[in-house]
């Protein structure tokens, strides 16, 4: 098959550039524009070509920001720390209820079983204003509203159909022969499922619950509906902050790098696992 | 007298118990989630009233008025067309655009790993924040992209406030976001695809033409039909980037289903409206996913071997 022409090497070649251009270029950019100040942002025509500056990571950690006009508040840091609370907390519940399921729908034949698997994989695929603006005025009776617990709850939407469809294939591909014979040694059922189980499928678990993170940290409309600015994470922060702070591009550039990077250094310790978790374990990677 | 397991003898362990096992292993996940299934009735239950919030006291029951309103309701067709438009458009896209990166990254060297990793991140930038980026790049008096366009012939390109070029700002973000999931789902396709049809065409001197249309693709079309169909499912629905880059505008022009919903509830305050919309939009998902998931089941039986 190795046969390849210089030219369509050539072709090649130009071709995966072009698309890592466009592919990465924006990312570039706006990290490029997170270090520039205001004037260097507005220069025409625009150059890579600056003194890089942290002030806008500063005024964004301090939660100062100097204008001309004076210092205005922000509390940009309030939404981070939102995404790391909201995204970390829906993902420790959602693996303590997904996991014992899942491992239930893989070994386990039982009556109701797949039906109750492929319900909780429908609210996957439910468009989420269907249920969020019924709840929205459900919360406001229950005092739920703008409350962590709240969020947390509605984000098991998203956390638990994908660490219960990826952990299930994970359980599934263990040969319950192992299992077995630790039964049949005296353990019980649940020091098996500790001892055995959970151990051999926990690269898997491991990164349905990276995935989870990812997926809860990168949601907007739960929040934009559930929220107000206090509990917000930063993906309706950053949104609400370009309205507030108008004009402030570079600081606006560096929150959005600052809500990015995180999720990015997660992506790249789930890699392996990455195509199998955004199949919901279809595909193996 | 009740037997209670033992420890040490689970053999005598009551049949009750294992019975019971799974579900006790699997309700309290479905639990957490069906105190979902009580706002999705309310939905329904809603969108059979007459229901604004600003006009409390004409909440009525009207049975299907909602619905048969839609009928002649200009906007409720104008909704349709654009969700319709959005999602076709952004998944075609993204699968010829998809398809054709996979196959340049299919090869099993260094470089292209790399590569398919590293165009993954966009996959994992929040929409809501790539279309803020992207805001950021089309901005008139400095972005870029506009910078850009204009040195091409284009000096007052207004990207997503132009009616004339929204829908082509908002796709290209979603193309951005999206074609990554495309084009990783078909790379592990097609690399899993057996190598021996392959061989047997090389050796005979098979044009690649007649390869990639008679064998690569057939033999992909489980894999296309899949990431298809997921991504149908997830753009007819899309909110974030539409939400985060115009709201929707300029004027009607980007009112897809959901952030007209969110619209008719928040500003409009009229939940009966919303919530119809809702279900329908919700009956087009259905459908959708009944076809989806069977195409998922096969390739996850595939993935996860018969055994």
């Amino acid at each position: 098959m190795d046969h390849t022409s210089t030219l369509e090497k050539v072709i090649r070649g130009v071709l995966i550039t072009l698309v890592v251009i466009f592919f990465m270029f924006p990312i570039v950019w706006i990290f490029l524009m997170s270090f520039q100040t205001n004037e260097s942002i507005l220069r025409i025509p625009p150059s890579v070509v600056f003194t890089p500056t942290f002030d806008n990571y500063i005024a964004l950690v301090t939660g100062e920001m100097r204008t001309a006009a004076g210092s205005l508040q922000l509390d940009f840091m309030r939404n981070l720390w939102n995404s790391v609370l909201l995204s970390s907390v829906s993902v420790v519940i959602a693996l303590i209820l997904g996991v014992p399921a899942a491992y239930a729908f893989a070994r386990f034949k039982f009556r109701l079983g797949e039906d109750i698997a492929f319900t909780l994989l429908s609210f996957r695929f439910a468009p989420p204003l269907l249920v969020l603006l019924p709840l929205s005025l459900y919360f406001k009776t229950l005092g739920l509203t703008n409350t962590y617990v709240g969020l947390i709850w509605v984000y098991q939407l998203i956390c638990l159909p994908l660490i219960l469809w990826i952990v299930r294939g994970y359980f599934e591909d263990l040969s319950p022969d192992i299992e077995h014979a630790h039964r049949i040694a005296g353990y019980s059922w649940f020091q098996t499922f500790r001892k055995i189980a959970i151990p051999l499928a926990l690269p898997g678990i491991a990164a349905a619950g990276l995935l989870a993170f990812i997926f809860a940290w990168n949601n907007f409309v739960f929040a934009l509906v559930l929220a107000s600015a206090d509990k917000q994470p930063v993906t309706v922060g950053a949104l609400a902050f370009v309205t507030a702070s108008g004009i402030q591009y570079g600081q606006i550039a560096a929150a959005i790098i600052f809500s990015i990077v995180p999720t990015f250094v997660l992506a790249m310790f789930a890699q392996r696992y990455l195509v199998e978790g955004l199949s919901l374990g279809a595909v193996k990677g | 007298m009740t037997t209670s397991a033992m420890p040490g003898r689970p053999a005598k362990q009551s049949r009750f118990r294992r019975k019971a096992l799974p579900y006790l292993l699997s309700l309290p996940a479905l639990l957490m989630c069906i105190g979902i299934l009580i706002p999705f009735i309310t939905a329904v239950y809603y969108s059979l009233l007459r229901y604004r919030l600003n006009l409390p006291a004409m909440k009525g029951f009207i049975w299907f008025q909602n619905y048969l309103n839609f009928f002649t309701d200009p906007k409720f067709w104008n909704t349709l067309k654009i969700s319709l438009v959005y999602a076709g458009l952004t998944v075609v896209l993204e699968l010829v655009l998809g398809l054709a990166i996979a196959l340049l990254l299919q090869k099993r060297t260094r470089l292209n790993n790399f590569l398919s990793i590293l165009l993954l991140l966009p996959l994992m930038t929040a929409p809501a924040l790539a279309a803020l980026m992207w805001k950021l790049m089309t901005n008139p008096n400095f972005g870029i992209l506009s910078y850009l366009v204009s040195l091409l012939g284009f000096p007052d390109m207004k990207w997503g406030s132009d009616p004339a070029t929204a829908l082509f700002t908002v796709t290209l973000v979603d193309v951005w976001v999206y074609t990554p999931f495309m084009m990783i789902l078909l790379l592990a396709g097609l690399r899993s695809l057996p190598p021996a049809p392959f061989e047997a065409a090389a050796l005979d001197g098979v044009p690649r033409s007649f390869v990639f249309f008679r064998i690569t693709l057939p033999m992909l079309m489980p894999y296309i039909l899949t990431a298809t169909l997921f991504r149908l499912l997830d753009s007819i629905q899309q909110f974030d980037i539409i939400y985060a880059m115009t709201q929707g505008g300029p004027g009607d022009k980007l009112l897809v289903f959901q952030v007209q919903a969110y619209l008719d509830f928040f500003q409009a305050t009229n939940v009966g409206r919303s919530a119809a919309l809702m279900i329908i939009l919700w009956a087009i998902t259905y459908a959708l996913s009944n076809v989806f998931i069977k195409q998922w089941l096969k390739l996850r039986e595939k993935a996860h071997g018969a055994a």
